[in-house]
């Protein structure tokens, strides 16, 4: 037996329709040739590189590094299921209390940066951390190690499983009720309707946020060099640090890119080419809300737990700092110019990255051909490459097409869109699957034009997605660092670049208030966005 | 539709929510571009109302002060671009003649050398580069040093004392170092360091002490500020690092449990490294550019760097922070920087031994 049965009618895939309209593939093309900028750059520069740079490819440790790479990747994402999957549950589906809050409290360990993430867990857990101090009394002499694969596993999961949330979250809120009412009137538990029912139906939003978590894994370098682990981005930042050598980082890029491609193909073939709306009228009711009983304790501590520990250590030892900072007096100048700056930047790139994803997300989704599927694919590599590598490619193009707007707001928020895009898109994706197609055909039958139909039909009931998308830009755009640093109008500091600033010259105390300003303010558009969410009502 | 009439209202006022914030954002934006970017497209006007744009590898918490008492005492407006050092050189060098920068401040010899080698950098006057060691400048004069640091064994003064530290970091490959020596491979300090250390004793030898490090347990860290933390914390005894971070946190905390030792006299263990600056062929003001140049060489830009960063002041008659030895009682190797130029080499031997991914 199928893991897939009992979902709705799944057969038939759309008539196909080669193109669609031209105000949906152009700005969709566009967006693709923006997503392609860090691939050609490297093939530019690998290009230039000597025979030593290719033949390291083929050294022992260079496969070490591909393999802990994917390794780590693959541990991540399943880590990030493991966490993700029952808190969305938890916190949509049930009558578990504080729901509005752990709901936005789950989200946030997404906006701590993952150098900041990397250094609080070795201040708390490392070799003398706090944590070990605070054990001493009870004779505890050392701590398991966490340093290499399992520190750098549990800080990136810790830190990225709120990808999967937000994906989930969308997802979970779009599963028609009734499909769940008829498992369960059938006989099956609700152990059972939620493996083989609800599930199986959010099959998009699990592949979409998994994928998100497996790249951003895959690119970090603040956590794993932190925890020392050695991964490919730790080895081109390694290569730009040591030698100065663009071509040979570059060649060691190519190698991630393989992995990415590898990756990508895995989850499309992973999702199920599977229709996700009802056909019939769909139940006009939010979902009956399950009654934890006694159960609500225990989950209340599982999230307690994940809480305190992607959340509650990093803000404990910010906080550590800046008392510490405060009582040597530490001034805290420009931070308020430096917030407002985050929040800008963040606002502009998360509107403009969701805006961006509607034609993408329509193309991808209605017109299933080679070339959408390409462009869906394309948009990924910004995001999964080392955002130094980013970064400089686009120093590259920036100045061979637009010199007159290098270093200006515009190639920023161009920037924030070539990293982030597939966020925003993930986000969209989950919501435009859940659209009825005979919705929209119905309004052209009624004589609307397909502009107008995209307008008044598509676009709100692609709101949830939208909001989705725009948050997970907002929340990653506020913690950027190295395209903020090398792409922002001169003397345009945010308050990511000024804990770095500090951090990085062992400034702790200095870095504690920006950096606890930083998760403050992501919080509130989080509270916003999340909070006033209909179906979260007790 | 499904939910439709219930969320209406969440909707409209999300809408509002955003369109606001969206909107604060652009009126921001439009500010900003109004209050002058960089992108101007016309840099003779920038340099000639008295503006430099610097990109800086050092933090503003170590040169911020000195540029606004600069800004202050010469109207000029110093711009700075702050960030890491090799993400700096990286851009300089994409950036190529079409770079907005005119003067690169740069936390090691190394990444100057790399811009220098592109021949992005301009030749420095001779009167500059005289008040400067010879040792502590580019040979073809593209780069200048203006601060120093040393490369040091920080210890734990709970642990040990100065008698039981051996006289050369080659011996801490002995039985009674394991496990308790710190290092960071990934710092332009310790690779400069490596790279003397092959001038002076070959790759062979040095290829031997590193594994020999590894093998004794050596511990790997990001940086030199948690190898000296981990000794205060007695996660390591010892640590190979830069001088002036100990000073550092001594300043937070006087009783801070760890010290300085200087080793190996006349070996690439005793070597002094270099913060540095170069001026862009690219910039458009050069005046400008030289004279701010020239002023990190006056004395009390070096005052500066001696008292508030730790670091060595480079040129005669201005002495070192309190705490630190003399520049002339070191006894560092008789190497030019310049001479360290062999970055990929010292890459390829540290990944070779397993030190660096």
């Amino acid at each position: 037996m199928s893991l897939l049965t009992g979902l709705p009618a799944r057969a038939q895939r759309f008539p196909p329709r080669r193109r669609g309209p031209a105000f949906v593939w152009l700005p969709a093309l566009a967006v693709a040739g923006a997503m392609a900028i860090p691939l050609v750059y490297l093939l530019v520069r690998a290009a230039q590189a000597d025979a030593d740079a290719w033949r390291d490819l083929t050294r022992d440790s260079t496969l070490t590094l591909l393999k802990n790479t994917a390794l780590l990747a693959l541990a991540v994402t399943a880590g990030s299921i493991a966490l993700a999957l029952p808190t969305v549950w938890l916190t949509v589906r049930t009558d578990l209390p504080w729901r509005r809050f752990w709901s936005v409290v789950m989200v946030l360990p997404l906006v701590i940066p993952s150098f900041v993430g990397g250094l609080a867990f070795v201040a708390a857990l490392g070799p003398r951390g706090s944590f070990q101090r605070l054990l001493e009394p009870l004779g505890v002499e050392s701590l398991p190690n966490i340093f290499g694969f399992e520190g750098a596993w549990l800080a990136l999961t810790l830190f990225s499983y709120p990808y999967l949330l937000l994906t989930l979250r969308v997802g979970l809120r779009g599963v028609d009720p009734a499909l769940e009412e008829a498992s369960r009137a059938l006989g099956a538990g609700p152990w059972r309707t939620f493996f083989r029912v609800v599930v199986p139906q959010l099959r998009v939003p699990l592949a979409a946020g998994a994928l998100l978590v497996a790249l951003y894994t895959i690119s970090d370098f603040g956590a794993v060099s932190m925890l020392r682990f050695d991964t490919l981005t730790r080895a081109i930042f390694v290569q730009h640090q040591s030698s100065f050598d663009r071509s040979a980082a570059a060649v060691l890029s190519l190698l991630l890119v393989a992995l990415v491609v590898v990756l990508l193909t895995a989850e499309a073939l992973s999702r199920s080419r599977g229709r996700y709306y009802t056909s019939g009228a769909g139940s006009p009711r939010p979902p009956r809300v399950i009654r934890l009983g006694r159960w609500r304790w225990p989950a209340t501590a599982f999230l307690a737990l994940v809480a305190i520990a992607a959340l509650g250590v990093p803000v404990g030892v910010l906080l550590d700092w800046l008392v510490r900072g405060l009582r040597a007096g530490e001034p805290f100048s420009g931070i308020w110019s430096a917030a407002w700056h985050s929040l800008s930047v963040a606002a502009v790139a998360g509107t403009v990255a969701a805006a961006a994803a509607i034609p993408v997300a329509i193309v991808v989704v209605r017109r299933r051909s080679m070339l959408a599927a390409l462009v869906e694919r394309l948009s990924y590599f910004g995001f999964a490459l080392p955002g130094i590598v980013v970064a400089l490619s686009l120093v590259f193009f920036s100045l061979k097409v637009v010199p007159g707007l290098y270093q200006s707001w515009a190639v920023l928020i161009f920037a924030y869109l070539v990293l982030f895009f597939p966020q925003a898109l993930a986000g969209v994706r989950a919501a435009m699957v859940r659209i009825k197609p005979s919705v929209e055909e119905a309004a052209r039958g009624l004589g609307r034009s397909p502009p107008w139909v995209t307008a008044t039909i598509t676009m709100p009931l692609l709101l949830p997605g939208l909001i989705s998308g725009f948050a997970l830009v907002f929340l990653t755009t506020m913690k950027e660092l190295p395209a903020t640093l090398l792409l922002a109008p001169i003397e345009f500091d945010t308050l990511a670049t000024k804990v770095w600033l500090a951090a990085d010259e062992a400034f702790f105390a200095r870095a504690a208030a920006p950096a606890l300003l930083l998760i403050a303010l992501a919080a509130i558009p989080m509270a916003l966005l999340i909070g006033r969410d209909k179906q979260i009502r007790d | 539709m499904e939910g439709h009439g219930a969320w209406r209202p969440t909707r409209l006022r999300l809408i509002v929510c955003l369109a606001t914030l969206a909107a604060l954002a652009l009126a921001a934006c439009g500010d900003d571009d109004g209050a002058g970017n960089p992108g101007t497209g016309n840099p003779d006007t920038a340099g000639a109302s008295g503006s430099l744009t610097v990109y800086s590898g050092r933090s503003e918490d170590l040169i911020g002060p000195l540029l606004n008492r600069y800004e202050e005492a010469t109207g000029v407006d110093v711009r700075v671009r702050y960030g890491d050092t090799a993400a700096l050189a990286a851009q300089l060098l994409e950036e190529g003649s079409r770079s907005p920068a005119d003067i690169f401040l740069a936390q090691d010899a190394g990444a100057l050398g790399a811009v220098e080698a592109a021949g992005l950098l301009a030749v420095l006057p001779a009167d500059v580069l005289a008040r400067v060691d010879a040792a502590f400048q580019s040979a073809g004069g593209a780069w200048v040093g203006v601060s120093g640091r040393a490369r040091v064994l920080v210890y734990s003064t709970q642990r040990l004392t100065q008698e039981e530290l051996p006289a050369s970091i080659v011996d801490l490959v002995e039985p009674r170092w394991r496990d308790r020596v710190g290092w960071a491979p990934t710092n332009g300090s310790f690779q400069a360091f490596v790279t003397a250390m092959r001038e002076i004793d070959g790759d062979e030898r040095t290829a031997r002490w590193l594994r020999g490090m590894i093998a004794n347990g050596v511990k790997e860290y990001p940086k030199n500020s948690p190898i000296v933390q981990a000794v205060a914390d007695g996660e390591i005894d010892v640590g190979l690092v830069n001088h002036y971070y100990l000073h550092r946190f001594l300043a937070e905390d006087r009783n801070f449990p760890a010290a300085n030792r200087y080793t190996d006299p006349g070996a690439a263990g005793a070597l002094i490294n270099v913060a540095g600056a170069g001026l862009l062929r690219s910039s458009p003001n050069e005046p400008a550019a030289l004279r701010f140049l020239t002023y990190l060489l006056e004395p009390e830009a070096q005052r500066y760097f001696a008292q508030e960063t730790n670091e060595y002041p480079l040129i005669a008659g201005v002495a070192p922070g309190p705490g630190i030895p003399p520049l002339a009682t070191l006894q560092p190797p008789s190497l030019r920087l310049t001479s360290l130029a062999d970055l990929r080499g010292t890459l390829n031997l540290l990944r070779e031994v397993g030190a660096l991914p």
